[in-house]
């Protein structure tokens, strides 16, 4: 699949904007993040996951009619993820306003467990898109909704601990969960790349062109340049960009932040250098997420196996 | 009603002239055109089709037989393109043709990711997804002679591998073809019923090969045929 750039920075920025919300809403309701932060956190939150979302606009041919995107939710992830997208606003509104005027706690606690479940559920849509997608074999699993999930909640947490850290605060109870979290999402991704190391043989050609058990080879695909189904689904990825990019997904995206957080960085230079270490490991990781999906489109134009 | 295609694998001869008629009928048409063409003059030309033919070879050499595939939409029953799509642009109607209406797309690629035969191209100049109607604007056009309400793909079709019709009538050319010939459907496991069938290409009859055309002659026998002279009385 062609790895869009605007897709990819929205589901980084959204993953984290979503999981610091939900780390936020938690932290709050154990008394965890410091209350000058509170605030700062939840607009950064937001921030992060509405520069995401207006990325993901500019993908679209024709945004003029992207209003329409919330009215398929029964059927559609794509609307679904919308549509939990578009309540985290009021919600978070309620939230802050809670918040600033010191409303009674159990309020305070229900609305924002609320959010959390928002975030959380804009998190799951983001991978069912991909996951609900039979013609993509390698997407279609359970691993990737998990993944977003997780990955969101990771890099939110990291997210969460600089800012806590940078304006003087610490939470020990957060840095023990950012370690959970981030040694699962690794175990997870690693289950991903290690499934997917050798080529998958999901479709072969003769499923694709059922005439029987005799070999079938491409003799011409019909036009001289490239057409809008080699755009979009034959993205050829060199090996060694592949190799390159994971390197960087696993060294800056776990190894690194790891690292900080075993060695016991608690300056928020430290555990800022760690988040974005991460943010910039998953956008390597996010990249070869696109990139080496193949779509069953490229049996007919010649692949012997998908 | 199912209204679909057969493609009939073993007359169809490559020729692209239902390609060239879709693409010809739709740039006109107010249903999906006009189909634009991107740097039409240069040596990077490309565009939207509805309609793709690509050749295969099936078989090891030298047992093999060249099968020529037009794809367009297949106006699946369980269309995954049309329950992915968040506008509601994509929808199917009562009579089984897909459709997008490009009033509500917003061009987001999603249905082209959930069809599994290429059949669906983002028209980058109006920024919404093209697909075969299968016509719609023609088959319903009473202001057509009756044998002309057909895709314009099916008339265009030389050799007759196209035909046209409701799958559900038993009677009509299509599913009387299917049921002799039908083919299992591509990509069957995914589930998505497409509708239009592909006929399967038959076995070509072995012919026997003459064993004295295979001899080689020498020249004086070739000579002694021809003449008539030496030859052995019998």
């Amino acid at each position: 699949m062609r790895p869009a750039l605007s897709v990819i920075f929205f589901t980084v920025s959204s993953g984290a904007g979503l999981g610091l919300l939900i780390w936020l809403v938690l932290g709050v309701a154990t008394g965890e993040v410091p209350p000058a932060v509170v605030l700062p956190m939840l607009a950064l939150g937001m921030a992060l996951t509405t520069a995401g979302l207006i990325s993901s606009t500019l993908h679209l041919a024709n945004p003029k009619n992207a209003w329409r995107a919330f009215s398929q939710f029964r059927t559609s992830w794509l609307s679904r993820e919308g549509v939990l997208a578009v309540a985290l606003y009021p919600v978070a509104a309620l939230y802050a306003l809670l918040l600033s005027a010191k409303a009674s706690a159990t309020l305070t606690t229900v609305v924002g467990l609320a959010l959390g479940l928002l975030a959380l559920g804009v998190l799951f849509s983001t991978g069912m898109i991909y996951a609900c997608l039979k013609t993509i074999p390698r997407w279609h699993s359970r691993l990737v909704p998990a993944s977003y999930v997780l990955l969101g909640l990771y890099s939110g947490a990291l997210v969460a601990l600089a800012v806590i850290a940078c304006t003087g605060g610490d939470s020990a109870r957060l840095i023990v969960w950012a370690l959970v979290i981030l040694l699962a999402a690794l175990i997870l991704k690693a289950i991903y790349y290690l499934r997917f190391r050798v080529p998958q043989t999901h479709f072969t050609i003769n499923d694709a062109l059922p005439l029987g058990k005799k070999t079938i080879r491409l003799l011409d695909v019909g036009h001289t340049h490239g057409t809008f189904l080699t755009d979009e689904f034959y993205f050829k990825l060199a090996r060694g960009h592949a190799l390159l990019l994971r390197v960087i997904a696993v060294l800056a995206g776990f190894v690194l932040p790891l690292v900080l957080l075993l060695m016991g960085a608690t300056s928020g230079l430290a555990l800022s250098i760690a988040a974005m270490a991460c943010l910039l490991g998953l956008l390597a990781e996010r990249w070869l997420f696109f990139a080496e999906a193949e779509h069953v489109v490229r049996l007919y134009h010649g692949a012997a196996r998908v | 009603m199912r209204l679909g295609l057969t493609i009939d694998l073993d007359t169809c001869v490559g020729c692209h002239a239902c390609a060239v008629a879709c693409k010809e009928w739709n740039g006109e048409s107010l249903m999906a055109g006009p189909l634009p063409d991107y740097d039409a003059y240069s040596k990077e030309v490309s565009g939207v089709w509805l309609n793709r033919i690509r050749n295969y070879e099936h078989g090891t050499y030298p047992d093999t037989k060249t099968v020529n595939v037009p794809m367009s939409c297949l106006h699946c029953q369980e269309a995954a393109c049309v329950t992915v799509c968040p506008t509601g642009a994509s929808y199917k109607r009562p009579d089984g043709i897909v459709l997008v209406d490009p009033d509500k797309c917003m061009g987001c690629n999603y249905c082209a990711w959930a069809c599994p035969y290429g059949a669906r191209e983002l028209d980058q100049n109006a920024g919404v997804m093209k697909k075969c109607t299968l016509c719609v604007d023609r088959i319903y056009d009473e202001k057509l002679l009756p044998e002309d309400r057909q895709p314009a793909c099916v008339l265009a079709c030389p050799t007759s591998a196209r035909l046209f019709g409701d799958f559900d009538d038993p009677q009509s050319a299509v599913s009387r073809a299917s049921a002799t010939r039908g083919m299992a459907p591509m990509l069957g496991d995914l589930g998505y019923k497409p509708v239009n069938q592909y006929l399967a290409p038959r076995e070509a009859p072995k012919i026997a090969v003459n064993a004295d055309l295979s001899q080689k002659k020498s020249l004086a026998q070739l000579l002694r045929d021809w003449t008539g002279l030496g030859a052995k009385a019998d």
